[in-house]
């Protein structure tokens, strides 16, 4: 009897397996459910409530999306609204808005939402991440359901980009209270379920108001150990990693056929952060002997595999109007010497760098340090925990120099503060960044856009290191992966599988 | 006896409420605002002070603990600062990894360690001896991380009969969760094998050399009579201590091999947890983490008096 039923269970498991091939046989043609690798997992998935790039990594343009979107090569596109007007005086944005969208729970999407939206980030208890992003606009109109009114107190340049940033995504009145846990957008895909410490499934939307997404189901997974996530590519376990760490395995996934490895631009501004507000540091004889110190083309060689653009100033390749300065500073021992002596540095002056967990800063700080030794600086590395970062040299600024990547989008502006932790507070800076977020003809934006990257080439308030390298590692057969990533993202509404 | 219960389990008591304490106030002086870290560099004053406000930070810090430690008690152990979701619920979840890849690696360790420490003693000074104690030093030098990554580079990679990271998840079926867990297990068993195994072999030479193991073979039991009867059962008391040290080691400190094989198990939690300040994830595990290592001790002590009648009848030992 027991042998029976073992017979019987190993021809049903038998029957089970021809089965499942044969489903399996057709899917295998025409796959479209993809599953992509991520570093870190998102602490929440509320753009609107939280800085950490993994949230809009999983949401932004899948789940939510806002009036405007930006695309593969940061240009701001339509999305909610279909189309815009703006006055002449830079200061009144008319947005068209679609019209018969609706929320994953059903909800309509209509101007009022734009008004709910663009209040909620900027009410008392807001805990909006950016909210100085949405301190520009004045009021929020509805004339009618499919049109949005918004005015500005100034004109302010980036508003259009900025509303296009998962911060500023359409948000339901029903669900916005939720959305951490169990988010709910307009997008071409659905949240399904997030298992914690392992992955969150998206299912694509079949009620989207545009064009339906061509992947039916997408996976995030969450590997943080660059070696597992190296083994899980091999593997096949995951489809694609956009956002991949170990630019010391790229070589072998090159050399792999069944892969594709495009190299790509970050928004990630790498510098070597100084205490401007600290002596020698207020001299930008000192900063610019630093600048001439470094080779930062062996820099990117020894952390990101030779990966990565040098930078001469804090504006990415992609970015309008970017000059290229990376060569304001070349590699100059003798000139940096000569430089440190006529600031009146000794041989043998100490400095301390604190460096975060990243890569870029560990690995990036031993360079950094010996290339100084070689110009007399002996530099003491403190290693020191990301929170740590935050409260000591962001916070209360008690440092000498620290690297860190700057990896938001577009923000020239931090130059412009009057406090902020590398403490630059440049009286010719700040009448130019004000005249760039007023101006509202292109081309003379652009113009004034040059004059900032020159001004801050010429100070050298930090020393300007490289732009991170954007790693995309995946199957060959995926495309319309973005290979920049000009915001944090991972817009899978063009993806699919070739034939 | 229950006099004697009832003082293990007040012990047990004051020592999880003393844990809590350290825990709770050494978090609270390490840098890093937990709302800075959550809103990053751009995030405005009155921005963090609504979500301090909100996670209930802006409390004086006495105020917070016994709120905190007054629910826990209750099984409340509040709402994580980065997940928004119940502490509690995020550790059944890891749980529901770390708990069955312990006792999974705890077993293996113990099915191949036992055999081959006594096998070893047996033998000692002999061919196989050697041959085993020289493959145990290996198993204790090898990292299991190291040992890991071999086995996902062989298993996964090479042949495909495992993922290569990751958990399946038990509702895809017993099976699916069982294989997720089977490398990573075995990558933590061995190392502890081979340490088991050096302690087993020790503690069996030793009563090995006993006045009782001489009497029983004069009384003219085999040699593997007197080993299996009477040495092997008295070595047993220093093999259960590691078993236990084993054990609390396995269901938190695997943080390495969770991250190698990515499994989102009570280290990676609490690894994470920390990095990011999720203050009070990190100090209801480590509290809760406290507490079971208190609790295997006592249970590692009931099983000294299971198998040793003298500490059951308070007999001089």
């Amino acid at each position: 009897m027991r042998l029976q039923q073992r017979a019987r269970n190993w021809r049903n498991g038998a029957a089970m397996a021809a089965l499942a091939l044969a489903l399996a046989g057709p899917a295998f043609a025409a796959k479209d459910t993809l599953v992509v690798g991520m570093t870190l997992e998102p602490p929440g998935l509320d753009p609107t409530a939280g800085a950490a790039s993994a949230i809009r990594e999983v949401t932004w343009a899948n789940i939510y999306e806002g009036l405007v979107r930006i695309d593969a090569q940061g240009e701001v596109k339509p999305a909610l609204a279909r189309s815009w007007e703006m006055s002449a005086d830079g200061k009144v944005y008319t947005f068209k808005l679609a019209t018969g969208v609706k929320f994953h729970d059903g909800a309509a999407f209509d101007c009022s939402v734009v008004k709910f939206s663009y209040e909620r980030a900027v009410a008392p208890d807001s805990t909006n991440a950016q909210k100085a992003i949405f301190a520009p606009i004045d009021k929020t109109e509805c004339p009618d359901p499919a049109t949005a009114v918004v005015t500005l107190k100034h004109p302010a340049a980036n508003f259009l980009f900025n509303m296009g940033w998962g911060d500023a995504v359409m948000i339901s009145p029903a669900s916005a209270a939720n959305n951490k846990t169990t988010p709910v957008g307009t997008g071409p895909f659905k949240f399904k379920t997030w298992v914690k410490g392992d992955r969150v499934e998206l299912t694509r939307n079949p009620d989207y108001w545009g064009a339906p997404a061509k992947l039916s189901a997408v996976t995030f997974r969450f590997i943080s150990d660059p070696s597992a996530a190296t083994a899980a590519m091999m593997a096949g376990d995951i489809d694609a990693f956009p956002g991949f760490q170990a630019a010391e395995a790229v070589a072998q996934f090159k050399a792999n056929p069944k892969f594709a490895v495009k190299i790509g631009f970050t928004q990630g501004k790498t510098i070597l952060g100084l205490n401007n507000a600290k002596k020698p540091f207020d001299d930008p004889r000192v900063r610019r002997a630093l600048a001439h110190a470094i080779d930062r083309k062996a820099l990117l060689e020894a952390t990101y595999s030779g990966f990565g653009t040098v930078i001469g100033s804090h504006y990415a390749p992609t970015d309008p109007g970017y000059l290229d300065l990376a060569n304001a500073y070349p590699y100059d021992p003798a000139k940096a010497k000569a430089l440190l002596a006529e600031a009146g540095i000794k041989p043998g002056f100490e400095m301390t760098i604190h460096l975060p967990p990243p890569v870029y800063a560990r690995r990036g700080g031993e360079v950094i340090a010996a290339f100084l030794q070689q110009v007399g600086v002996n530099a003491k590395l403190a290693p020191v925990e990301f929170p740590q970062w935050l409260d000591q040299v962001f916070r209360r600024s008690e440092f000498d120099a620290t690297i860190i990547s700057h990896t938001e989008a577009r923000d020239i502006e931090i130059y412009a503060r009057d406090k902020y932790y590398f403490n630059y507070a440049n009286a010719d800076f700040k009448p130019l960044y004000k005249a760039y977020t007023e101006e509202t003809d292109h081309g003379k934006r652009v113009q004034i856009a040059q004059q900032m990257q020159r001004k801050l080439s010429e100070d050298q308030p930090n020393v300007f290191l490289y732009l991170l390298p954007k790693i995309g590692v995946w199957n060959a057969k995926v495309q319309g992966l973005w290979e920049n990533i000009p915001i944090p993202a991972n817009d899978m509404t063009a993806v699919s599988w070739a034939d | 006896m229950i006099a004697w219960l009832a003082g293990r389990i007040v012990t047990l008591l004051v020592t999880t409420l003393a844990a809590s304490v350290l825990v709770f106030f050494v978090l609270e002086i390490l840098p890093g605002d937990p709302a800075q870290l959550i809103l990053g560099v751009n995030a405005r004053e009155d921005t963090l002070a609504a979500l301090r406000a909100q996670l209930g930070l802006d409390r004086p810090i006495l105020t917070r603990y016994a709120t905190w430690i007054g629910r826990f008690f209750l099984g409340d152990f509040g709402v994580s600062y980065t997940y928004g979701v119940p502490v509690r619920e995020l550790i059944v979840d890891r749980l529901a990894v770390s708990l069955p890849l312990a006792l999974m690696a705890i077993t293996l360790s113990t099915a191949i360690a036992l055999p081959v420490g006594v096998f070893a003693a047996a033998r000692r000074g002999r061919a196989a001896d050697v041959m085993t104690m020289g493959a145990a030093q290996v198993g204790v030098s090898v990292p299991n991380f190291w040992l890991g990554l071999l086995f996902i580079l062989f298993f996964s990679v090479k042949l495909g009969w495992f993922p290569a990271s990751g958990f399946a998840g038990w509702d895809k079926g017993i099976w699916a969760g069982f294989r997720s867990l089977l490398l990573p297990a075995l990558a933590l068993a061995l190392p502890q094998a081979a340490i088991l195994a050096r302690v087993t072999r020790s503690a069996v030479l030793e009563t090995l050399g006993e006045d009782y193991v001489r009497t029983a073979r004069a009384k003219g039991l085999t040699r593997s009579a007197a080993l299996w009867r009477h040495a092997a059962p008295n070595a047993l008391i220093p093999v259960v201590t590691i078993i236990g040290l084993q054990f609390s080691f396995l269901l938190a400190g695997t943080i390495i091999i969770e991250n190698v094989f990515t499994l989102p198990g009570l280290g990676r939690l609490i690894f994470q947890a920390i990095a990011q300040r999720d203050l009070i994830v990190v100090e209801g595990l480590v509290t809760l983490l406290a507490f079971t290592v208190i609790l295997v001790n006592f249970l590692v002590d009931l099983v000294y008096a299971a198998i040793d009648p003298r500490l059951r009848t308070g007999a001089p030992a």
